[in-house]
């Protein structure tokens, strides 16, 4: 189970690192998404790992092992924050996406642009 | 304090709330600015005024009354390593009265233009500075993450405020890079909760007492969230976006944003000091936080070279005093720490007057800037309204107080005498000398002098090409809340210069009571408060 979650967070941070530095808006929202849940499955994982462990006790309850419910609660928080600013994201990249007229991260192409009648020397 | 107690001191212990107030008050202000029309301008500014103003109160009463003990604050009245504490201890009390003094300045100068400039500004406003009071104020590492996420989504409108091209663009990347810096602020605390098994500041300073099992994984947890504060006080290479940021967004959203850099500097200071000032982790990245600080004076001065707006200048000048403060800090020297806590007050003041001022000097060179809209739907013209057309009443003289205003920021920033500015480099000076001369003392003594001359340099260019302008170009006009909001920062700052020698003992103050973190943990944990009463 560890190796299986340890390779997903890897592939996640992996994707998400090289999409957020890709030039488009929209890759850099959907990268920042997937290192969310890279991190998300993190903090979860920072808890251990256990299987059928119950986080809250009731009593007189006969159990082996507990899981700690501390970074359920935090990744929980984590989650919905991290929802609520993508969104937000969101809307500044469309509203970039209207002003500049294109979605590039620096808001205007690079300069390998075929020649133009103002620019021709590109 | 045990619950009988309480519930016999519950009518005349009033006081004891105060710690929730600076938190309690915005967001509930906040709240109600959501339900008031947009249109009710002068409602909407006068419920903010009266927070702010009861905030910096709040903030005064609590300098006074944290001077002995801190105040501990249980939320839920649950006890500390199970519950969320809010502590008020000097820094703390010292930061809410600069937050204070800031917002209100900022608020002041946003009636007269650039609150009407926008829906929302002073939901966003009280939001932002309900973030900052609750980062100054929780003593639990993840609640800290909870407000600075408050912070920065405010803080993420508040850069928009007022729309167009520039500020879109910058604060596309704004955001990003803290989202990102947020993601390292997680990653950090859950390895601190992994390896410690708890996220209260005081109870980690208690279980650093003894070496935990996985130390070293826990200073990479530390370093990892140091890296996310690091970024949120602009170190380098960690602050390409401030002057960016800064010099795009609106003057009273620049001049607020200039806090938000300070509390970063703020958890910095709070955590390595607690962490890292004793116990099994005793010195944890000091050396890192030297070398940070160092080269973000040194590209913090640079760029104020380089710079030739004065936006950006004030963008590069707030780099500067984090560099300042962070250089300090990793000396490990108490008398450069306290000359250091004392500079960021006047420094502070002094960048975010410096924005205000830019703000007053450009206005009408770009006219085009701020009229462009976000959404074609939501407002046509930001200043498209019949109350706004109307021209303030000029102050006479605008341009004498204009240029003295600027003399001051000038001399604040470049740190000359007679200002708070050289009073707080002498002070670092005289801390530094007073111990070893090492080689770390000496390069801080030359990067603080060298920044001095070069802050000097670019400000007096700057000037000269804005206040020195021909006949027939119209004088720049100062209407009476913007000259009321640069008063209230600039009467700070001599004031800081008057009563240098108490502002400075308080600064001496906090740094000794920041460098026995038995007290703050025994504060916390057992509520016993006074230093020396016993565990």
């Amino acid at each position: 189970m560890e190796i299986v979650l340890a390779a997903g967070i890897g592939v996640f941070a992996a994707s998400g690192v090289w999409l957020m530095l890709r030039p488009r808006t929209f890759q850099v929202v959907l990268g920042l998404s997937l290192l969310s849940y890279a991190v998300n499955l993190f903090i979860f994982s920072m808890g251990r790992l256990t299987v059928g462990a119950p986080p809250v006790l009731g009593k007189g309850a006969e159990v082996v092992s507990v899981d700690d419910p501390v970074p359920q609660a935090l990744v929980l928080t984590a989650l919905v924050i991290g929802f609520a600013l993508t969104a937000l994201f969101l809307v500044v990249l469309l509203a970039a996406r209207g002003v500049t007229g294109n979605d590039h991260v620096d808001g205007r192409e690079p300069h390998h642009a075929e020649p133009t009648p103002e620019n021709p020397h590109p | 304090m045990n619950a009988p107690v309480m519930s016999a001191t519950v009518t005349s212990s009033w006081p004891d709330h105060l710690v929730v107030l600076p938190i309690v008050l915005p967001i509930a202000a906040a709240g109600a600015m959501f339900l008031m029309d947009e249109r009710r301008r002068t409602l909407k500014a006068a419920v903010s005024l009266v927070t702010v103003l009861v905030m910096l109160a709040v903030a005064i009463l609590l300098l006074g009354r944290v001077g002995e003990a801190p105040e501990v604050y249980r939320l839920g009245n649950w006890a500390a390593p199970y519950g969320i504490v809010l502590v008020a201890d000097r820094l703390s009390a010292l930061m809410l009265a600069l937050a204070g003094t800031l917002g209100l300045a900022a608020l002041v100068f946003s009636f007269a233009r650039w609150g009407q400039a926008g829906p929302r500004f002073h939901g966003l406003f009280l939001l932002l500075l309900m973030g900052v009071n609750g980062a100054f104020l929780t003593g639990d590492v993840f609640n800290l993450f909870v407000f600075f996420e408050v912070m920065l989504a405010a803080s993420y409108g508040l850069v928009l405020h007022g729309s167009g091209e520039t500020r879109i663009r910058a604060g596309l990347g704004y955001i990003a890079v803290n989202l990102v810096a947020s993601l390292f602020f997680l990653v950090g605390v859950s390895l601190i909760y992994g390896t410690m098994g708890t996220l209260n500041m005081a109870d980690l300073a208690r279980r650093l007492a003894s070496p935990p099992a996985e130390i070293a994984l826990f200073e990479a947890g530390c370093a990892v969230l140091g890296i996310a504060f690091l970024i949120k006080c602009s170190a380098w290479p960690l602050g390409f976006w401030l002057p960016t940021t800064y010099s795009a967004a609106s003057a009273p959203a620049a001049a607020i944003l200039a806090i938000l850099s300070k509390v970063g500097i703020y958890v910095v200071l709070r955590l390595s000091l607690l962490l890292f000032g004793a116990g099994s982790a005793q010195g944890f990245g000091q050396s890192w936080i030297l070398a940070t600080g160092l080269a973000t004076i040194a590209f913090g001065t640079l760029g104020i070279l380089a710079a030739r707006e004065l936006t950006r200048a004030a963008g590069y000048g707030v780099m500067i005093s984090s560099g300042t403060v962070l250089a300090a800090l990793g000396t490990g020297n108490q008398g450069a720490l306290s000359g250091a806590l004392y500079y960021l007050l006047g420094s502070t003041f002094a960048a975010a007057a410096l924005f205000l001022l830019a703000e007053i000097l450009q206005r009408g060179r770009d006219p085009a800037d701020a009229a462009q809209p976000v959404f074609a739907d939501e407002y046509s013209d930001p200043f498209d309204d019949a109350d706004s057309t109307e021209i303030g009443r000029a102050i006479p003289a605008a341009v004498a107080i204009i240029g003295g205003g600027f003399l001051l920021c000038t001399l604040m920033l470049a740190g000359i005498p007679p200002l708070s500015g050289f009073v707080g480099k002498l002070a670092m000076f005289t801390g530094l000398a007073s111990g070893a001369m090492t080689a770390s003392a000496w390069g801080l003594i030359a990067a603080l002098t060298l920044s001095s001359l070069f802050t000097l340099i670019p400000l007096v260019r700057l000037g000269i090409f804005s206040l020195w302008v021909p006949h027939d170009d119209p004088p720049p006009v100062l209407r009476a809340p913007e000259f009321a909001a640069l008063a209230i920062l600039l009467s700070a700052c001599i004031a800081l210069a008057v009563w240098g020698g108490p502002a400075l003992s308080y600064a001496e103050a906090t740094v000794r009571w920041l460098s026995q973190p038995h007290d703050y943990v025994r504060a916390v944990l057992d509520g016993a408060a006074a230093p020396g009463a016993g565990s």
